[in-house]
């Protein structure tokens, strides 16, 4: 595959690891968390880790749209699709997360509920059209990267007047979430994250741009590459994130350059300013109530918010007992740290929402990095 | 008195417009014509002309192989095949991969209202002409008819017999720390292939399926290597579900190196974009062959000389692991698991 396999080079991976691990310091620990679900997915997927030398440690983030999603959240819609006889919509990854009472979107689903995955949110309009008689819900949730579609939608559907479509919007921004991590006193005091630097999200960046990683790098002194998704890509980055903690630098840098810009997708953002305002506050799974951290639908566009329509109020729900996950995803703990994981909570059976998507930190170990702890004895 | 009774007038089945309505499975003439001009028609040979509701056949010697796999296929006409050539190879291939001689079907129908005679037909005929390519006659079979709605116009469920050779010893316990594992070609067509039809998934691709019947194949590579411990074909969960069942079973470990599984360009780029693995993509005429090291040379030349074969790859070995593990050297120099799929594989979100 053109433009794919040059990202894939294992003679070139293993240039890059040899130059990783000439350049690491052998007194020193280097900790990185990757943000990005994709990444943790990459690094996984290519076997990196074990590219890397022992001193060398990945954090995977919170950066897996459906692992930060609360349960409170997918109550609500389960109980629109369950009991509000709603046709509801959404992204396939979305259809296992784990909700109370053992519930999931795809347990609602049969049970009778009418849930559909939909590979864009146009599908749900198209459902909306095609179905005049039906409630037709977007459960629309993710980062940066899903929220311009989204904006579409709602804009599509207010220009063509559909009355039966609305979302149930769960958009997250990725620099709150950061600014959260950083702030946290595992990181900020106790010291029990020591994170000496991030791997930046590559198709998040492509929307919001460099600039607003540059507080990080500032304010916290913390450097920043923002990497594709490719494998090569993330060795890269690391070497970068390794050159910068050497040399005593904090910048932000940009490995992506092939897709991501200062500025970002100008176009993409205006949309979504035209659609979306920010929340005081939103629940993350793993992160509890983040301030400015999530999006809603603006006054103007109010006549296509589900939380309006249907009433839809929030209830915080506790994760299952001895449940990681908030660890996890604060880059406290590490998936096999967790009691639960590969015992009763394995990807047939997730018990917490980083055991559901590819991108998830557990499903990630799971699936791809089980057969060597090394990973969990470097941490320790 | 005395007078001639006339036979009653029959009118053809309208394969043009007629639809298949619920007369069809109530046991009355329209099913006996049904089965007369649709099915007999079209399998024919001698033990359904019969017309008994069972097959009377003489007693193969040795060990008897059956197998059974019911086809719910979406949509029912694909690239390369449909319901009906699929519902042939699928159980054929269940026989073979235990190494032996498959020698009779049996078809069964469950057929919904109102589904297009001429469909039934086509699918008819293309069971006929895979069974007569594989030389296993279709003796026996069943009909029945639901209300509309009540199914998706038509599910096949085929079984099938066959004998295993006196030396033949093939099953999925008898992998062996050190054994070789060969691939009989690339891997993904068939899933590819489907997935490029469904739904809102509109993308246009030039792979076909790549339904087929393996027990020519089969019979090459046991012809010289008698000694071959596991044979199965890949189907639903792909290869790496198909090698996880295989080490669970056996009790060990495998090293796959991914740089060595064949994997046509075109199907890994339509799983790029939809977020798959090829490893976990469905295959219907390919097979895993899990053999003695010393063996898999002259499998793999037998596989290459087979028409079936062409692509055929030794893709890893059985290591000793307590923990069945599946693990792989990536193309990257890396190492990493294959596990077993969990739920289907869905495309990521972002």
């Amino acid at each position: 595959m053109k433009y794919i396999d040059e990202f894939r080079d294992g003679k070139l991976a293993r240039g890059l690891a040899q130059a990783i691990r000439a350049e690491a310091k052998p007194e020193r620990r280097y900790n990185f968390m990757e943000f990005c679900g994709g990444h943790t997915h990459a690094i996984s997927r290519y076997g990196i880790e074990g590219l890397l030398p022992p001193n060398l440690l990945m954090i995977h983030g919170p950066g897996c749209p459906v692992c930060v999603l609360p349960i409170g959240r997918v109550d609500s819609a389960i109980d629109l699709a369950l009991h509000r006889d709603v046709t509801l919509c959404t992204y396939g990854d979305v259809m296992r997360v784990p909700a109370s009472g053992q519930m999931s979107l795809m347990k609602a689903k049969a049970r009778g509920a009418d849930v559909r995955m939909v590979y864009s949110t146009l599908d749900a309009l198209r459902i909306a059209r095609d179905e005049p008689g039906r409630e037709v819900v977007f459960f629309a949730i993710g980062f940066e990267t899903t929220t311009p579609p989204t904006a579409v939608a709602i804009k599509q559907a207010h220009a063509q007047g559909l009355a039966n479509f609305s979302v149930f919007c769960n958009h997250v921004l990725t620099p709150a979430a950061i600014a959260n991590i950083l702030e946290s006193p595992e990181v900020r005091k106790l010291g029990t994250v020591p994170l000496d630097g991030f791997v930046g999200p590559a198709h998040v960046s492509t929307v919001i741009g460099s600039q607003p990683y540059e507080f990080f790098a500032e304010e916290y002194q913390k450097p920043v590459v923002i990497a594709g998704f490719e494998p090569l890509d993330v060795m890269q980055a690391i070497l970068m994130l390794v050159r910068q903690v050497n040399e005593g630098r904090a910048e932000v840098e940009n490995e992506f350059s092939r897709a991501v810009t200062p500025e970002g997708n100008e176009k993409a953002k205006a949309l979504v300013a035209e659609v979306f305002e920010l929340r005081r506050s939103f629940e993350w799974r793993g992160l509890g109530e983040v301030p400015y951290s999530a999006l809603r639908i603006k006054e103007a566009y109010r006549a296509f918010d589900a939380e309006i329509r249907f009433d839809l109020g929030y209830h915080a729900v506790a994760d299952a007992k001895g449940c990681e996950c908030g660890a996890i995803l604060r880059g406290v703990k590490r998936p096999e740290d967790c009691k639960l994981f590969g015992t009763v909570c394995t990807p047939e059976n997730p018990i917490g929402s980083c055991m559901v998507s590819s991108e998830g930190a557990c499903a990630a170990h799971y699936t791809y990095g089980r057969f060597d702890d090394r990973a969990a004895r470097k941490a320790g | 008195m005395g007078g001639t009774v006339k036979p009653g007038y029959v009118r053809g089945l309208d394969l043009k417009r007629g639809h298949i309505d619920l007369s069809h499975g109530s046991g009355g003439r329209a099913m006996a014509q049904l089965i007369e001009q649709m099915f007999v028609r079209a399998f024919d040979n001698e033990w359904l002309r019969q017309g008994n509701d069972s097959a009377c056949l003489p007693a193969p010697t040795g060990r008897i192989v059956m197998a059974t796999d019911s086809h719910v296929v979406s949509p029912l006409f694909f690239p390369g095949g449909d319901i009906g050539c699929l519902s042939v190879h699928g159980t054929i291939n269940d026989v073979a991969m235990s190494g032996a001689r498959p020698l009779y079907l049996c078809a069964s129908f469950i057929l919904e209202e109102g589904f297009p005679l001429g469909d039934l037909q086509r699918i008819v005929d293309s069971m006929a002409h895979a069974a007569r390519e594989a030389g296993v006659p279709i003796v026996t079979g069943d009909t029945k008819v639901v209300e509309q709605g009540k199914g998706d116009g038509v599910f096949i469920t085929t079984t099938g017999l066959g004998v295993v050779p006196e030396d033949v010893r093939v099953a999925g316990d008898r992998a062996r720390p050190g054994d070789a594992i060969v691939l009989s070609g690339p891997i993904g067509d068939h899933g590819v292939a489907i997935m490029s039809l469904r739904e809102n998934l509109s993308f246009t691709t030039s792979i076909s399926s790549d339904t087929a019947a393996l027990h020519g194949l089969v019979a090459a590579i046991l012809q010289v290597a008698p000694g071959i411990h596991c044979l199965r074909d890949p189907t639903r969960g792909g290869v790496a579900t198909t090698l996880n069942e295989i080490a669970t079973q056996s009790g060990v470990g495998m090293v796959l190196r991914e740089s060595a599984i064949p994997v046509r360009s075109e199907v890994a780029a339509a799983c790029e974009l939809l977020g798959l693995d090829p490893l976990y993509v469905a295959n219907e005429g390919k097979l895993v062959c899990i053999c003695p090291a010393e063996d898999a040379v002259a499998v793999l030349s037998a596989m290459h000389a087979h028409p079936l074969g062409q692509g055929a790859a030794i893709i890893g070995e059985v290591v000793e692991d307590a923990r069945c593990f599946v693990q792989m050297e990536t193309g990257f120099g890396g190492r990493r698991m294959v596990d077993w799929l969990s739920g289907e594989q869905l495309p990521r979100i972002c």
